[in-house]
């Protein structure tokens, strides 16, 4: 009962935090006109060593919606969005070759700065990994503290509009010096989703961010990432066919490290043109 | 009897004797684990009891002056020992050493292992190991004929010119007692010990750098960090209990060097404020004095009980480091701070 309550509570808490977003809050200044922020990836492979992990990839995922990615484990959709962002290259002997383009401009350009583009094009792991040594409050803003320029009075105010984002502030704002390696998986996998909002990034790219968490847990990550659409463009690769059906708009089915097919998620899940498609969202394959 | 039947023997057999087996061997190890811990144990106190035996002579004659005296003479008829000069010498050389080490040794192992990668990366790190396979004597060679002239002419001057001029430390950066640079130094034996040091902080450092999961260096970059700020942000802040252990190893290291420092350190009794005046160490007085020490009077036993007081120092810095990695160690995992008896114990042991 409790906890029924205290949920729906901090519901109310973002539906109010995603208004002060559009009218500006809490700086005035943060209404954005920014582009769409579509990304078109072209005849992209990617290699590791000599694995080749990604086959001729090309997608169209569109701006301010939920792109989700499924497929068998192995299938190469870590990959696929650690190449979205130009984290796949920190693998050693990991190699990209294609082009992916960000609002139509090729992040794999030779004059594009990775740190640029990771700066807007967020991400959230699989693993939470929030800083074992650093606060929670000072998890939240760590991205923010390296593009540098803010108050320590406006740190805090980010950070706790980041926080109730994530829609963690209800739980966190007591503790908010206390280490982050203390909160629960889930807050921590929150923790990390307010990290990365902070920096306010224009897509956000999150590798099954609630495959360690419990169903209360996926649920909020769940409706946040509802939420997080209005603005930002999210890609969310998931194991979970209802959680892939539930919150994305399109989706994209992969085998091998190719795609088998792309499309509204509506009609993969209930109308799929490819029969390994079908075979898959049924349950039935392999 | 069936062939059939023979393997099924031989499955049910194989675990009950491999069991038996495993028991036995438990018990074998377990005891000469023992017998190595408490031979080691043995040895330690054996040691120090020896030590002991003597040197707490002149602690019965001296009391507690012995630790601060100044005097060193060994003349018979005229004798007289305080330990200070040495304690001095041998804190200031080492501490010197650290401070000269430990940025140089982080660096390195950052830029081994966080930024430079491939043939270079190699050739620097097989240099810096090749560096820990100096004989000390070498060292101590090259720091009379090469470092301790280019100290005296260019180097002490130039500091004492720059740094010297600075409020706080400038006194320790001032020309020595005959107003020169001249002659050996503490600065340039903490100078020398500094190289000496330099491989073995590095190698643990290296190996602490590697222990940061990859999860947190993704973390930062994914932030949108460089790669120097993905070290400040994710490597150092985890290893900076691995790396307090690394420099407390090399500290060990500085703390026991003899001939090297002995060669260089000026071997005179003083206790100045300015590092470029002479200096003693507890290891080179040893070294230097235990063929003449006769047992008649306290020249001997004040050798012995200098000992004493070089192992007393080494456990202290050792306890020191617990006490920082533990500190830290806690900060990492996220638990609670160590429990206030655990730090009582651990000053105890100081
Ligand atoms: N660091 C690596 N080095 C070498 N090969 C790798 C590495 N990471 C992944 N691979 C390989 O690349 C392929 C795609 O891996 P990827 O992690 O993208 O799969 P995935 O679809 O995300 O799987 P999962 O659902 O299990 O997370 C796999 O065959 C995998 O073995
Ligand atoms: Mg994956």
């Amino acid at each position: 009962m409790e906890r029924d309550g205290s949920m729906t509570d901090s519901v109310v808490m973002r539906a109010s935090d995603l208004e002060n977003w559009s009218t500006g809050a809490p700086d005035g200044a943060r209404v954005r006109n920014a582009p769409a922020g579509d990304i078109e990836v072209v005849d992209l492979n990617a290699w590791f060593g000599n694995h080749r992990a990604l086959r001729d990839v090309n997608l169209s995922i569109n701006g301010r919606a939920v792109t989700a990615i499924i497929g068998p484990s192995g299938c190469g959709k870590s990959t696929l969005v650690r190449c979205l962002n130009r984290m796949h290259e920190e693998v050693r002997g990991a190699r990209v070759e294609g082009k992916v383009l960000f609002d139509g401009r090729d992040i794999y350009a030779p004059d594009v700065d990775p740190v640029e583009i990771r700066r807007r094009i967020g991400m959230v792991f699989q693993r939470p990994n929030p800083f074992p040594t650093m606060s929670v409050l000072d998890n939240a803003v760590a991205g923010l503290k390296l593009v540098g320029g803010l108050s320590r009075s406006e740190l805090r105010e980010r950070g706790e509009w980041a926080l109730r984002a994530a829609g963690l502030w209800e739980e966190v704002k007591d503790r908010l010096h206390e280490p982050g390696a203390r909160l629960s998986g889930g807050q921590q996998q929150r923790l990390c989703i307010a990290r990365a909002l902070a920096v306010e990034p224009e897509v956000l790219l999150m590798d099954e961010p609630a495959s360690a968490l419990d169903p209360a847990s996926t649920l909020r990550i769940e409706e946040l990432v509802q939420e997080l659409k209005e603005r930002y463009t999210v890609v969310i690769v998931t194991h979970n066919m209802q959680q892939a059906a539930r919150v994305s708009d399109w989706t994209l089915f992969m085998l091998y490290g190719e795609v088998v097919e792309f499309g509204p998620t509506s009609k993969l899940f209930t109308r799929p043109d490819d029969q390994r498609t079908e075979d898959y969202v049924t349950g039935r394959f392999g | 009897m069936g062939a059939s039947d023979a393997p099924i023997v031989e499955k049910a057999g194989a675990p009950a004797r491999r069991r038996g087996r495993t028991r036995v061997g438990d018990a074998v190890f377990k005891g000469m684990t023992r017998i190595v811990a408490f031979g080691l144990v043995m040895l330690l106190v054996l040691m120090i009891g020896v030590l002991a035996a003597d040197g707490v002579r002149p602690f019965r004659e001296f009391g507690w002056r012995f630790l601060i005296g100044r005097n060193w003479n060994p003349v018979a008829g005229r004798q007289s020992f305080g330990a200070l000069p040495f304690i001095y010498g041998t804190v200031v050389t080492s501490t010197i050493a650290i401070v000269l080490a430990v940025p140089v040794a982080v660096g390195l192992a950052l830029l081994l292992n966080e930024v430079a990668r491939g043939w270079l990366a190699n050739i620097v790190a097989v240099l810096v190991d090749l560096l820990a396979a100096i004989p000390s004597v070498v060292f101590g060679l090259w720091g009379v004929f090469v470092l301790q002239p280019a100290m005296d002419r260019t180097i002490e001057p130039f500091l004492a010119n720059t740094v010297g001029k600075v409020p706080l430390v400038g006194p320790l950066f001032r020309a020595n007692v005959s107003g020169g640079f001249q002659g050996g130094d503490v600065f340039t034996a903490g100078v020398i010990l500094a190289v000496m040091i330099v491989p073995i902080v590095t190698a643990v450092g290296r190996e602490v750098v590697s222990t940061v999961p990859r999860d947190l260096r993704e973390a930062a970059l994914a932030l949108g960090s460089t790669r120097f700020e993905m070290v400040r942000m994710a490597v150092l802040p985890y290893s900076r209990s691995g790396i307090v252990g690394a420099s407390m190893l090399g500290l060990g290291r500085a703390l026991g060097e003899t001939i090297a420092v002995a060669m260089v350190v000026g071997n005179s009794l003083g206790i100045h404020v300015s590092l470029f005046n002479g200096g003693y160490t507890i290891p080179a007085v040893i070294a230097n004095e235990f063929r003449e020490a006769s047992s008649e009077g306290l020249h001997k036993a004040s050798l012995l009980a200098l000992a004493l007081i070089l192992i007393a120092i080494a456990l202290m810095f050792a306890a020191l480091s617990r006490l920082l990695v533990r500190r830290s160690a806690a900060l990492v995992s996220g638990g609670p701070a160590p429990p206030a008896t655990e730090l009582a114990r651990l000053e105890g042991a100081a």
